[in-house]
């Protein structure tokens, strides 16, 4: 069938530039570009990947929107248009990668932090010390202590606890869906930076193993490469029910994308499709989940944080407190604008809650009951900087987790086509010539970059606070004001209106 | 006009006096110690806390009541009398002065708990919303309990103290006039506290005033709680409600939650409530570093941030604690039986010109004082 649909974007070459060093044919992952005399480029292959423009040595090469207009309709935009063209071709679902791209109001983009002046001294982060210490596990809601030898010392047990030098994790991204080599700069990054990456739900690859102690295990709905020796070599644990890119919905990883390597880490057979089904076939409740909450801590023996990732819907609050008084040691929530792999475009774009309106309903609601120590929250969703980080944390988050913005601290460039396994990155790729391209040394450089880059303005902002610890922001939403938001969503917030 | 600006005088201040012995003394040498500092307050409140000043009574609850009219006394008299036997009932006795002008209705009561107040708390489950979640039926629950309703729920009524044999006087004025005003001269206590105020963050009113208190628990305060968002969310969540406009109060209810319901040992408490940095706890030179581990990721809410030096007084004792980068003064110095804490050393030496010892007590460290063993006030 003859497609109807017009390319995205136009690639423009210079061909008074261009030495015809077919270098850009090379980096290509989507075959866009030929060689015929000259180089000479595919509009409908482009995806906007930046990876030819990047590596062209003569910067020859430019890439456009395509200008071409539709007449003027609010209503039926080009991109609603062009989805019609393309599922009037295929008769299937449309698909995409990365988060929601549409235009939600980012309520980050409607907070504001507060800052000293006078009556309260800031304070200087680059003289004073500045602590960002956070750890990771279920607290009891208060402590006992007893007279030693002269000295007090603690007789209540503490369930484990992990320590992160930084409030921002990782997001779970799993081998498969992202090479081996961002695997392992995700981990050294985390092992360098004193903080946690997390396996995703691809199990986790023995190359991996040296960074344990930096390492979340996901136990997902397909429970690939789940077994002891993986539970083993874990700090902890989480048992995926959602993703926010997807919630209510299982994943699948064609069969191209399951190569020798990832065949033996998922332990499936290489070829097959690896689908996740939507539901955990052995949770049908939330009693159901306790049991499988209380079956990891057993076979860890207790010593490593069991926790629950779930997508922000709109009942998430209930959700939250169920899964802490389920026996879960941390709740991570991941908001409408989470990234993923793969996702049929109709979910990721219609389904679930902002991050920022889930955390601050979750954290009131275990408040209100009066276990908010039990759980560690850990929110995520379209974190893009330090100040949203500051703001989830303020809004009552004790851990940030990034998945996109480490993606895109690696060369990432929201392309939205990850689930093609062409990424000309080396990111969302299992083609050898194209993993290669990421150099696990320097993409480790890059994440540990960021995140001492955030956390040092992090610092700042603490400071700017007059604070000079992570607890004193925590849940604090006294140092924020919402600016052009409506009464019913300050309320839900839980911050008063700048001005105030 | 320049150089004929006034100058700005910054911050609060605050002196507290301590005899071991449980030695009853004036009022009047807190007052003059305060008055030196004259400076560090513009005239918007002031206040004393005194223990040990009303032996007679020394079993009761006082309480020492603000009204703003008749009506919200009359209401609040009929909810005391529900809950408690007032054995006693009268005016704060006050004496005119020229620089304190409309106080309002101040009175004091002597309670004591009807006996079955148990039962109907459990039975009435509605008056006193939400439940304090302890799990055991203390009686100064109960207590802190009528404090939170009075404060919340009756409009134009404030509760300034509420423990036994202490009270707190306090209101709009210098400290000076407000003690002149309360005749604190003429009562004898083995402990006095003092604050000047220089409110910035909330206006000033006669409740708005130090020393803050809950149940025997008073805080004098010279600083800001930058803290104060999750403080008081993080004690919300244990049924204290912050409803005084001013960040002083949740010190008051972090000790009582902390030590008289958590049970910490009150310096544990401190060790909580201005933790030491991690780099110290890391060094683990005290061998203390697991219990400030555990005190930082259970009670990391609780964590008083921002500039402060505080005195918080209690039945038997006091306490001096500075900020963790010791961001607001305190000094303290110690004559014979007297321990003396103050904003100043001026301040000290005004009334203990020759003191044994003095220092300035170090960031983030308590300073904690006690009766003799053995001694009753």
């Amino acid at each position: 069938m003859r497609t109807y649909i017009p390319p995205e974007f136009i690639v423009k070459i210079d061909h008074l530039r261009c030495r015809r060093c077919k270098r850009c044919i090379m980096n290509c992952g989507f075959g866009t570009l030929s060689f015929q005399d000259r180089v000479v480029a595919d509009n409908h292959k482009c995806v906007a990947c930046h990876r030819c423009v990047t590596f062209c040595p003569e910067g020859a090469i430019t890439i456009e929107n395509n200008p071409l207009s539709f007449k003027a309709n609010e209503h039926w935009t080009p991109a609603v248009i062009k989805s019609i063209y393309k599922q009037a071709e295929t008769g299937g679902m449309l698909f995409t990668g990365m988060g929601n791209d549409r235009k939600y109001i980012s309520y980050f983009d409607q907070l504001a932090l507060d800052a000293c002046q006078v009556t309260n001294p800031s304070i200087d982060p680059l003289r004073e010390p500045m602590e960002l210490r956070t750890y990771l596990g279920s607290k009891p809601n208060s402590l006992q202590v007893e007279m030693k030898d002269g000295n007090y010392t603690l007789t209540t047990e503490m369930g484990p606890q992990i320590k992160l030098e930084t409030p921002i994790i990782f997001a779970g991204m799993s081998f498969g869906s992202i090479s081996l080599n961002a695997h392992k700069a995700l981990a050294r990054a985390a092992s360098i930076c004193g903080t946690l990456m997390n396996t995703g739900e691809g199990g986790l690859h023995r190359e991996l193993y040296p960074y344990s102690s930096n390492i979340i295990v996901q136990v997902a709905s397909g429970r690939f490469g789940v077994n002891q020796e993986y539970l083993d070599r874990a700090a902890a644990v989480e048992i995926k029910i959602g993703q926010g890119a997807k919630p209510g919905i299982g994943g699948h990883l064609p069969g191209e994308k399951i190569n020798q390597e990832v065949s033996q880490t998922r332990m499936i057979p290489e070829g097959t499709d690896a689908i996740s089904p939507a539901p955990h076939h052995d949770i049908y409740s939330i009693e159901d989940l306790s049991q499988l909450i209380y079956a990891l801590k057993e076979a860890t023996r207790y010593q490593k944080p069991v926790g629950v990732k779930i997508a922000a819907v709109h009942n998430v609050a209930a959700i939250a407190s169920g899964i802490a008084r389920a026996g879960a040691d941390f709740i991570y929530i991941d908001g409408m604008r989470g990234g993923t792999g793969a996702t049929p475009t109709v979910i990721r774009d219609n389904i679930g809650i902002p991050i920022e309106m889930a955390i601050a309903a979750v954290d009131d609601r275990l408040r209100q009951e009066g276990i908010r120590n039990w759980v560690t929250l850990i929110a995520a969703g379209g974190i893009r900087s330090s100040g949203d980080v500051a703001k989830a944390i303020a809004l009552g988050a004790d851990v940030v987790a990034i998945g996109t913005a480490a993606l895109v601290a690696m060369g990432c460039r929201l392309c939205q086509k990850c689930y093609t396994g062409n990424c000309s990155w080396g990111i969302a790729t299992q083609r050898p010539e194209l993993v290669r391209r990421l150099e696990p040394e320097e993409a480790t450089e890059r994440l540990v970059n960021l995140v001492r880059g955030w956390s040092l303005e992090l610092k700042e902002i603490l400071g700017a606070l007059g604070v000079n610890a992570i607890e004193s922001l925590r849940g604090s939403r006294e140092r924020l004001r919402g600016i052009g938001l409506n009464k019913t969503e300050l309320e839900i917030l839980g911050v008063k209106p700048a001005g105030r | 006009m320049r150089g004929t600006k006034p100058r700005i005088p910054s911050g609060c201040a605050i002196v507290g006096i301590f005899n071991r012995k449980a030695k009853r003394f004036s009022g009047s040498d807190v007052l003059r110690s305060i008055r030196t500092m004259h400076d560090r307050s513009n005239g918007l409140g002031g206040g004393f806390a005194g223990y040990g000043i009303y032996p007679e009574y020394r079993d009761h609850y006082a309480f020492h009541l603000l009204y703003e009219d008749k009506a919200s006394q009359l209401e609040t008299e009929s909810f005391l009398e529900e809950n408690f036997n007032i054995d006693r009932s009268e005016p704060i006795p006050t004496r005119p002065h020229p620089n304190i002008t409309d106080p309002p209705i101040l009175w004091r009561y002597f309670l004591r708990l009807k006996p079955h107040h148990q039962e109907r708390l459990q039975i009435e489950n509605g008056t006193c919303e939400p439940a304090i979640r302890s799990g055991q039926g203390d009686e100064r629950d109960f207590v802190v309990q009528q404090v939170m309703y009075i404060n919340r729920y009756i409009g134009g009524a404030f509760v300034a103290s509420s423990g036994k044999n202490m009270g707190v006087f306090k209101g709009v004025g210098f400290p000076e006039d407000i003690g002149e005003f309360f005749r604190i001269d003429e009562y004898e206590g083995y402990m006095w506290t003092a604050h000047g105020r220089f409110p910035t963050n909330t206006p000033g009113w006669w409740g708005g005033a130090h020393p803050f208190t809950i149940l025997d628990w008073s805080v004098v305060h010279n600083g800001e709680i930058s803290s104060y968002g999750i403080n008081k969310r993080y004690l919300e969540m244990f049924g204290y409600h912050c409803t005084l406009q001013t960040d002083t109060e949740v010190i008051a209810y972090l000790f009582d939650l902390l030590h008289r319901r958590h049970g910490l040992p009150l310096e544990v408490t401190c060790m909580a409530l201005a933790a030491p940095f991690w780099k110290d706890v890391d060094r683990n030179k005290d061998g203390k570093a697991e219990l400030a581990r555990g005190l930082r990721q259970v009670y990391g809410s609780a964590l008083l941030n921002g500039p402060f030096s505080v005195l918080v007084g209690y039945n038997g004792g006091m306490i001096g604690l500075t900020d963790r980068i010791k961001l607001r003064p305190l000094v303290c110095a110690e004559k014979e039986d007297y321990m003396y804490l103050a904003s100043e050393e001026s301040a000290i030496r005004e009334i203990c010109p020759a003191p044994d010892r003095v220092w300035a007590i170090k960031a983030g460290e308590p300073v904690m004082v006690q009766l003799d063993e053995g001694v009753q006030p």
